[in-house]
């Protein structure tokens, strides 16, 4: 974090010792776009507290931890495709779940669909890929993270 | 930006606002928790956010076309796939953090190959995510965690790539 502000001050600095108009132009460009984001990324923003409230940490334990075998993996690529939690937050929560005994498999890919798949956040993605390319790549995600689960599984 | 717009654009924006005020004169506790939920997210995102789009701005201004497609565009073969990795795991943050560097790259002429392959990095092998994985994880898990997806979102890429078409373009957003 201190060091995108960091590189964004000295970028920010060194274009306007080069071309004022251009920096000016530039900072333009990047806050239209911003303010073209905002609605959408709100509406995302509601989507996951509404969502963390409904479905709090220990529901999250408790649907990965009660199934093993293929009806976890499944439970763990639904969740983990829905969910949208900060890697701060699912890491210490990806610990307790092996620490309960859930397999690497499962863990493998409730994080792996968590960090690449995003239902929550389609909103987003539609904006700037279209309906189809977003969801195409969400789905080869999707498939892609049962892989690497079920590779994970083969040496953990 | 007309008013009529601006109410389409914010409908749930101001219906989740009156929600939330209401909730906090009533201490109605489900809003009072979606709320502190939302403003945690909120100041998250907004700490980084605006800087990222300051520099997409300033690299739309500076960066020519010519040379990102030189080096990252249709033709650039396996040292371009090689370059939007590198790009992708210096960063940090959440993958709708990437649409608009996505969107700038192939404004400038990256390929969509490579589009999708930096959008697979930086969703798996971001290094500060990482050192955090082998904190919790450890570092056999993180190795195999990395080492499998590596392969997966570069077939993920050209797959997308035969999908989309070559001359598929990310929208502004």
């Amino acid at each position: 974090m201190q060091l995108l502000v960091l590189i964004t001050v000295v970028c920010l600095i060194l274009s306007l010792v080069v071309d004022r108009r251009k920096t000016f132009e530039g900072v333009k460009r990047g806050f239209k776009m911003f303010l073209n984001l905002l609605p959408a990324l709100l509406l995302v923003l509601i989507l996951v507290s509404v969502f963390l409230y409904l479905v709090p940490q220990q529901t999250i334990v408790k649907l990965l931890g009660a199934k093993s075998g293929i009806l976890g993996v499944a439970i763990a690529a639904v969740v983990g495709s829905i969910s949208l939690i900060p890697a701060f937050i699912s890491f210490p929560l990806a610990r307790i779940l092996l620490d309960k005994g859930v397999s690497y498999t499962v863990v493998a890919v409730f994080i792996t669909t968590l960090i690449m798949v995003g239902v929550l956040t389609l909103p987003i993605e539609f904006k700037y890929f279209g309906k189809r390319a977003a969801i195409m790549r969400n789905l080869l995600s999707f498939i892609g993270a049962l892989i690497i689960g079920y590779l994970i599984g083969l040496f953990l | 930006m007309n008013r009529k717009k601006i109410l389409k654009d914010y409908f749930w924006v101001i219906l989740f606002g009156s929600f939330i005020i209401g909730s906090l004169f009533l201490n109605y506790e489900p809003g009072v928790k979606i709320y502190s939920n939302f403003s945690q997210f909120f100041l998250e995102m907004i700490a980084f956010l605006p800087l990222m789009f300051l520099l997409v701005g300033l690299f739309d201004v500076w960066v020519p076309k010519e040379k990102i497609e030189k080096h990252i565009g249709h033709e650039s073969g396996l040292i371009g796939s090689l370059w939007v990795i590198l790009l992708a795991t210096l960063q940090a943050g959440p993958l709708y953090g990437a649409f608009p560097i996505a969107y700038i790259l192939s404004k400038k002429g990256a390929g969509v190959r490579n589009i999708f392959i930096y959008l697979g990095a930086f969703s798996a092998l971001k290094i500060p995510m990482l050192t955090f994985e082998i904190g919790f994880l450890g570092l056999k898990f993180t190795l195999l965690r990395t080492l499998f997806s590596l392969p997966v979102f570069v077939i993920i890429g050209i797959i997308m790539e035969k999908i989309v078409g070559r001359d598929f373009k990310v929208k502004a957003g």
